[in-house]
C-alpha cells in the first residue's frame, strides 16, 4: 500500500530536542485527523524512543537520531532510529520496570508505554551499530468528512 | 518546565508544576524538589499536576526517585489533579502502591 505522505526529521541527540520531535511527529500525524487521546498517545511514544536514544544509545556522547514517518489511509508509521551503541538484549530491555541505567532515575517503562500506547512495536538493534524502533499506531478517523 | 514549590504546613511542601514532564525537564524538577527538601526538611510532599499538559517515563522515574529520597528519611508523597493520562501512567507502572492520589489540596492537607 502507498503511503499518503511522508516525512523524515534528523536531529542531534540533545535532550532539548525530545520536546521538538513529539510536537514534529504530533503536527504530522494530526493530518490524519487523530482524536485528541490518539495524539496524546503518539507523543508518549514518540518522546520514549526519543529518551532511549539520547540516554541509552548515545550515553555521553552526541549523534544524529533520524524519525521516518508515513501516514495512511487509516494508521501512522513512526520509526526512530540512532547509530548508537545498540542493545544487548533486547527482551529484557522490554521488560517493564527494568533498566540499565537506575542511577539516573530510569523507571524502565520506556518500552512498556511505547506497548500500551501504539498497536504494533518492533525493535531492531545491533551492538555498537544501532537501534531503530519502529511503531504503528492505527487511526479512528472519527472526525473523517 | 515551571516549578513553585509552596509550605502548606509545616509539614507538607506542595509543588505545582506546570508545563511538559520529559527527560529534560525532570533533570531541573528533581533538583528543585531536593533542594528545597534539604533545606527544610520536609517529610511530606504534595505534587499538584493541574497545570501538567504531558508526561513520559521520565516522570515516574522522577517520582520514584523522590519517594526512595523520602522513605529513608520517614516521608510521603501524594499527587493530586492527574489527567486520565497521567493516571494510566501512573496505573501502569504501579506508581499508585508508591504515592496516594487525592481528589483535592484539602483532602491531601486533611488525611496525609
Amino acid at each position: 500500500m502507498t503511503a499518503l505522505n511522508e516525512m523524515q526529521l534528523d536531529f542531534v541527540s540533545k535532550s532539548e530536542n525530545e520536546s521538538f520531535a513529539r510536537v514534529v511527529v504530533a503536527a504530522f500525524a494530526s493530518q490524519l485527523d487523530p482524536t485528541l487521546d490518539e495524539l496524546a498517545d503518539i507523543k508518549t511514544a514518540v518522546s520514549e524512543a526519543v529518551t532511549n536514544s539520547i540516554i541509552h544509545g548515545y550515553e555521553d556522547t552526541t549523534g544524529i537520531i533520524r524519525i521516518n514517518s508515513k501516514l495512511y489511509d487509516d494508521r501512522i508509521v513512526i520509526s526512530v532510529q540512532d547509530w548508537g551503541k545498540g542493545i544487548e538484549d533486547i527482551e529484557l530491555a522490554r521488560q517493564p520496570l527494568w533498566t540499565s541505567k537506575p542511577e539516573l532515575e530510569r523507571s524502565g517503562m520506556g518500552f512498556t508505554i511505547m506497548e500500551n500506547f501504539m498497536d504494533e512495536l518492533m525493535v531492531e538493534s545491533t551492538p555498537g551499530k544501532g537501534t531503530v524502533v519502529t511503531m504503528v499506531k492505527n487511526i479512528k478517523r472519527s472526525n473523517a468528512q | 518546565m515551571n516549578v513553585s514549590i509552596t509550605l502548606l504546613n509545616p509539614d507538607i511542601m506542595k509543588v505545582d508544576l506546570k508545563g511538559e514532564i520529559d527527560h529534560h525537564s525532570s533533570i531541573v524538577i528533581r533538583e528543585e524538589i531536593d533542594s528545597y527538601i534539604e533545606k527544610h526538611r520536609i517529610k511530606k510532599i504534595l505534587i499538584n499536576f493541574k497545570n501538567v499538559t504531558f508526561m513520559d517515563s521520565s516522570g515516574i522515574g522522577m517520582i520514584i526517585g523522590r519517594y526512595k529520597k523520602l522513605q529513608k528519611l520517614g516521608g510521603k508523597i501524594g499527587v493530586v489533579n492527574l489527567s486520565p493520562k497521567i493516571k494510566s501512567i501512573f496505573q501502569m507502572s504501579g506508581l499508585f502502591n508508591l504515592v496516594s492520589c487525592f481528589s483535592s489540596e484539602k483532602e491531601a492537607i486533611d488525611k496525609f
